[in-house]
């Protein structure tokens, strides 16, 4: 049976979801204005040591007075060390990107098979861990981050797992909620009267109807991590200040703004923003691309 | 030496173990059921019809225990099954459609991945094409042009998703279909075709049927037998042409009233006085007998025993012997 499915490559199975996408109305184009928006962001960063025009992290690459506005050389300009400000934008989404990938795997990989099971199950095991992650919850999630950070110290793991912990009680909770409604419907009930095992009810009819849910978390999830990304890198528990890096160039644009050098924090800030929407908007469309009762 | 019934329910009784006390929902139910045969079972809202329905699936749900007697299919009494083996006879040999058709089918997977799926679980050699070849033979049959397999749950009226129920709990030739109020949540046109079809499934598959409904009217003509609960005990239990000539139990009786006859434009349409008692503490004498309008001080202080009136045709009632 598996090996039909893996006859068709990838990419043709990919295909006609992509041509039926914009048939789908407006969440069909939110998901792929959202896409490109967010892979644009990605190449951008991912090719930006080698497009950009000056070394990000080289000081004085303009002669002072700096920070020195937009100009034909300087595009966006230049900061207080005399970097040029589209070579940082370009190179500067890199650690936040990693660190946000990172902390939605490890939230997938923990929350969603606990949640899955805890709550299926049921009993003390669901009462156990419904306990742990409401006491998770109950900390404001940049500041539980912020300690988890500087207790681990910095690096785009650390604070790819201290994002992580903050955001897996979300996953946890969402699951559960969904799994307790699903398991008691009669879907769930028919396929267990037709002799369904509990491992496949939990895979092939919960599992299916609570991907929607979880997908609309990551993608939230996603767009929030960057935000905390940048915060960490913000109160400079981030990377080391010779990484280019969006959050640290807010930092400092801020110590800059009331002297009027408004161009050092609005970039970066329109990137950070930027790459948010996308995801919001991936997710958002992806919501209701999933549920096939809304197919046109 | 007689045929071993397909199925034989003896004497069984599941309690409800609530927090307030122990409710009887079925209460020393015996009854057998014949190849090919359907089977009525009637009775209203809390008579424990339908937790006799799924306590021979052994899915009585929590806090249900099932506390004495026997459920024997083809001689072997699945009581002392393990989970596995039950799991392995679910759907396999005794199939179940549900009440509500509208949430009974997941409504993130097409109808073939339904019955890929159930197909897969009892026979896993069986390949996803040759899956889909019976499913379609089998929507055909219920009516569900085989084309739409690749719909989606919600792109069906109820009826059809009613037939697509139907065609899942067949596809694997069970002999056994239970159906608990297949068609409450269908009008009355749709109601009619869908017990046709069940009622048809005999000619075409040979499987015996269980229907469980609260009214009485439909299952009359379509059912061999019909076995009448009330408050969790069996009432009466006779072939139907003979419960409706000749109905043993008053409150069989009264439920006869309550079905409108066109052939009687003055009938009155008698409502039985009274509600269903409550099971946390039921009436100490026959069930019946604080709504029955015969009943005497001995059915009040005494449970009458169910009796053979005639041949096949059994009643729990004081007044056939006195």
């Amino acid at each position: 049976m598996p090996n039909v499915e893996a006859k068709r490559g990838i990419l043709a199975r990919l295909i006609p979801p992509l041509t039926s996408l914009t048939r789908r109305g407006s969440a069909g184009w939110m998901t792929i204005i959202g896409a490109v928006m967010v892979s644009t962001i990605i190449l951008v960063t991912a090719l930006g040591p080698w497009i950009s025009p000056y070394n990000p992290t080289a000081i004085n690459v303009s002669p002072p007075p700096n920070p020195s506005p937009p100009s034909a050389d300087f595009p966006l300009g230049t900061n207080l060390l005399g970097q040029d400000m589209l070579s940082r934008i370009l190179c500067g989404g890199s650690i936040m990107i990693q660190v946000a990938l990172l902390s939605v795997l490890f939230c997938f990989i923990i929350g969603v098979p606990i949640g899955l099971l805890a709550s299926y199950a049921g009993g003390a095991l669901d009462k156990t861990f419904t306990l742990v992650m409401d006491s998770f919850y109950a900390f404001p999630g940049l500041v539980l981050a912020i300690a988890i950070a500087a207790m681990m110290g910095r690096g785009v793991v650390n604070m790819a797992l201290s994002i992580g912990v903050v955001y897996v009680p979300s996953y946890y909770r969402i699951v559960r909620s969904q799994v307790l409604t699903i398991k008691e419907l009669p879907y769930a009930e028919a396929a267990r009267a037709s002799g369904a095992r509990g491992r496949t009810i939990l895979l092939r009819y919960v599992l299916p109807n609570v991907v929607p849910s979880i997908v609309v978390v990551a993608t939230v999830n996603f767009a929030d991590a960057i935000l905390t990304a940048a915060g960490l890198t913000f109160v400079g528990l981030g990377v080391g200040i010779d990484v280019p890096d969006w959050g640290w160039d807010l930092t400092k644009g801020r110590e800059l703004l009331p002297s009027g050098a408004w161009w050092v924090i609005t970039f970066p800030g329109i990137m950070i923003v930027l790459l948010a929407l996308g995801f919001t908007l991936v997710g958002e469309g992806l919501s209701e691309l999933l549920n096939p009762r809304l197919e046109k | 030496m007689m045929a071993l019934p397909l199925l034989e329910v003896d004497s069984l009784t599941v309690d409800y173990r609530t927090g307030r006390g122990n409710i009887r929902a079925v209460d020393d139910v015996s009854f057998t059921l014949e190849k090919g045969e359907m089977l009525g079972l009637v009775g209203e809202s809390g008579s424990g019809k339908s937790t006799l329905g799924l306590s021979m699936i052994r899915l009585v749900p929590y806090p249900g225990v099932i506390v004495n007697g026997q459920i024997k299919i083809d001689g072997a009494d699945i009581l002392s099954y393990s989970e596995d083996e039950m799991q392995s006879i679910r759907g396999k040999k005794i199939a179940f459609v549900f009440q509500d058709p509208m949430t009974s089918l997941s409504p993130v997977k097409k109808i073939g991945a339904h019955f890929e799926e159930f197909i897969h679980t009892h026979e896993p050699e069986t390949g996803k094409e040759e899956a889909l070849i019976r499913a379609k033979a089998t929507l055909n049959d219920v009516g569900i042009l085989p084309e739409r397999i690749n719909d989606y749950p919600h792109q069906f009226s109820g009826g059809m998703r009613q037939r697509i129920m139907i065609a899942l709990a067949i596809v694997l030739s069970p002999e056994i279909v239970i159906a608990d109020e297949p068609t409450t949540a269908l009008d009355v046109i749709v109601q009619a075709k869908i017990l046709d079809l069940l009622k048809s499934l005999r000619d075409t598959y040979g499987m015996a049927r269980v229907l469980i409904t609260h009214d009485l009217s439909i299952v009359l003509e379509r059912c061999d037998k019909i076995l009448v609960m009330y408050a969790g005990s069996l009432v009466e239990y006779a072939n139907s042409g003979e419960l409706y000539r000749n109905p043993g139990h008053p409150y069989t009786r009264r439920l006869l009233q309550t079905i409108p006859n066109v052939e009687f434009a003055d009938q009155k349409l008698e409502a039985i006085p009274g509600s269903p008692p409550d099971l946390l503490n039921p009436p100490k004498g026959c069930r019946f007998s604080p709504r029955c309008e015969h009943s005497k001080e001995k059915c009040r202080l005494e449970r009458p025993q169910l009796v053979e009136s005639s041949p096949g045709h059994f009643v729990r009632c004081f007044k056939e012997n006195i």
